[in-house]
């Protein structure tokens, strides 16, 4: 189609299809210089790796090299299997992960509608402008932070538990330490999260309801719609297309749970909750040197991520007509 | 409009709105204190006095201010040396981001560009699947980048999310015209980029360099990974080993005299810890500030 509207104005190109598409490649040769670097980055760090996942199937001894290494089938896979505590990594992963989705995500959306319909506009932006401070705070600084507060008697949680326990509101041999608890892992886990994120995670749904004209809300006004349908009616739509994107990029972490903070929040007592698939690749595939075993393991969890991913992709555009989906 | 403007006190909005608006505003002010006060908190703390914190005096003002802890924090050369790699990391790995990644946003930013399917197939692909942590580091391991800077500098060296927000803000933002009218005048696409996209462009390239630079400053795992030398360390592996002291975890990386230190109840040391370390990021975000609104804005639309 291009190269026969070209063909009548432009008689000294190159005629035929082929001819043409290599002059057009050869007219864009900056362009195309500009992407060595990014690209053989890409290829290297990205590509590259994937030739190693063979090791799954493989046993990997570091002086043999990746083909020199004998093929097990799939013995790495049963490996895990055989793990006695399979099932319970799978549902701590699992567990920790839809708690942090049910909870952290509607937060910034509701956050964001609030700070959008409020009419003290000084005290919204003094409020934006401090929730995201906790967004910088680095996860070995944060986990630091819970240690210091939740200490049961130096911090300010054992603080509150002497007063309660001077009143006698308490039982007075009651030293619950929240940080070695099995059951308050995820708690604690989850809600460090959300109060590190919940202030960032406005700006975008923010950024987006301003966006929406004017017109509209004035044009409801006159309709007589009161604040709470106009929230109903203009602003919730407005953000539902940011909401959808947002869902499924988090949608596709579901199997990863950010293992830096999980490793750091992790003790002896806790473990039974809190290990989870990541945090033992890391534990007996790298820092005890089974590597054909954690990266068979970790091949696993990223199969599952990426099916998520498409999947929720695709219901996504099926919902709204392939408006919604991110690709 | 122009009677609204000229007459705000004129319209009363009816009894239900301003419950509502009210409403929101007691939940903000909570949000407010939600997120403020252990803020606050942390900071009074590293000014107060060991024995204020020890005895829980500290509840929103610094008891008996004391700059003691910040003291402390400073004589020792394990956070000095912290400190300057992790800078060293954050100039030059957030350098190599900015470089890469405006070299990748900017071809693809045009919709003519030959071959830009196979691109953007490329890096779909990686966005849908990655090889996970141990071949990754087999490959590192092959290319002889473990233990040495390069480990770091390279890692994450092209974030394809950002560099897709940087490609939406190219597009979106800068008329065609404004292109081809330089290409007239004998720009070629070296050019078009260093004069026309990134000087346009200013806004998202500055929430993106903080987006990488706080990445770099905060990140310590992949120092964990890859680092053994103690003179290579980023500032986020000592605080872990300082901070989560007391909890079994290989205490090599700082010297014993300061850890014995630390952990002799001297808790305002962790928090002049906290607030020295995490100020750089707060800083540079302010810096930024004002490019915000508008370059955050980019990331929300669908390119």
């Amino acid at each position: 189609m291009v190269s026969k509207r070209l063909k009548s104005k432009d008689p000294d190109l190159v005629y035929n299809q082929k001819g043409y598409a290599w002059n057009k490649f050869k007219s864009s040769w900056q362009l195309q210089l500009m992407l060595v670097l990014p690209l053989l980055y890409i290829i290297i760090f990205h590509y590259g790796p994937m030739y190693g996942i063979q090791i799954a199937w493989r046993n990997y001894r570091a002086r043999d090299g990746i083909w020199g290494s004998a093929w097990v089938g799939w013995k790495n896979f049963q490996e895990f299997f055989a793990y006695y505590k399979w099932k319970t990594l799978v549902k701590n992963t699992l567990a920790i992960s839809f708690y942090q989705l049910l909870a952290g995500f509607p937060i910034p959306i509701i956050l964001a509608l609030f700070l959008h319909v409020s009419n003290h506009k000084i005290l919204v932006k003094i409020t934006q402008n401090v929730s995201y401070i906790p967004h910088f705070i680095s996860t070995v600084i944060m986990v630091g932070i819970l240690n210091q507060v939740f200490n049961p008697i130096t911090g300010f949680y054992g603080h509150i538990m002497k007063v309660l326990r001077q009143h006698k509101i308490i039982s007075s041999n009651n030293y619950y330490d929240i940080l070695s608890s099995e059951g308050a892992f995820r708690h604690l886990y989850v809600w460090s999260g959300i109060w590190q994120a919940m202030g960032w995670g406005t700006i975008l749904y923010i950024a987006a309801l301003a966006a929406v004209s004017p017109e509209l809300h004035e044009a409801a006004t006159i309709d007589g719609a009161s604040r709470w349908k106009r929230v109903l009616h203009v602003d919730i739509p407005t953000i539902l297309p940011t909401i959808s994107i947002m869902f499924i990029l988090r949608s596709g972490h579901i199997m990863s749970v950010g293992y830096e903070k999980v490793y750091l929040m992790q003790n002896k007592l806790n473990i039974n909750k809190s290990e989870v698939i990541s945090t033992y690749v890391y534990k007996y595939g790298l820092a005890k040197n089974k590597l054909s075993y954690g990266s068979a393991i970790g091949l696993m969890n990223s199969a599952i991520n990426s099916v998520m991913i498409i999947l929720v992709n695709f219901i996504a555009n099926k919902l709204s007509d392939g408006e919604a989906g991110l690709f | 409009m122009a009677l609204f403007k000229k007459n705000p006190n004129k319209i009363i909005e009816p009894v239900s709105d301003r419950v509502l608006q009210g409403f929101c505003t007691v939940i903000i002010l909570l949000l407010l204190v939600v997120v403020g006060y252990p803020v606050v908190y942390v900071i009074s703390s590293s000014f107060s006095s060991a024995a204020a914190i020890q005895s829980g005096r500290v509840v929103f003002l610094p008891i008996d201010p004391t700059l003691a802890g910040y003291k402390f924090v400073f004589q020792y050369d394990t956070v000095w040396l912290g400190y300057r790699n992790s800078l060293f990391y954050t100039v030059f790995g957030t350098i190599i981001n900015m470089f890469l990644s405006i070299l990748f946003a900017y071809p693809l930013s045009k919709s003519d560009l030959p071959l830009r399917g196979f691109y953007n197939k490329l890096i779909v692909v990686t966005m849908l699947f990655g090889a996970g942590m141990i071949p990754t580091f087999i490959l590192k391991s092959k290319l002889g980048l473990v233990d040495t800077i390069w480990a770091i500098l390279l890692s994450g060296a092209v974030s394809i999310h950002n560099t897709m927000i940087i490609r939406t803000s190219f597009k979106s933002s800068i008329p065609k015209e404004l292109y081809e009218a330089a290409k007239i005048d004998g720009a070629n696409d070296f050019k078009c980029l260093t004069s026309i996209a990134i000087p346009l462009s200013k806004a998202t390239l500055s929430v993106i360099t903080l987006y990488y630079a706080v990445g770099h400053w905060n990140q310590y795992f992949t120092a964990m990974i890859y680092l053994r030398n103690k003179n290579l360390f980023p500032l986020q592996i000592f605080l872990r080993t300082i901070l989560t002291a007391g909890q079994s975890i290989d205490a090599s990386s700082v010297s014993e005299t300061m850890l014995q230190q630390v952990q002799d109840g001297t808790q305002q040391i962790k928090y002049a810890l906290i607030v020295v370390s995490t100020v750089p990021v707060i800083l540079l975000y302010f810096i930024v500030q004002k490019y915000f609104k508008k370059g955050v804005m980019v990331g929300s639309i669908k390119g």
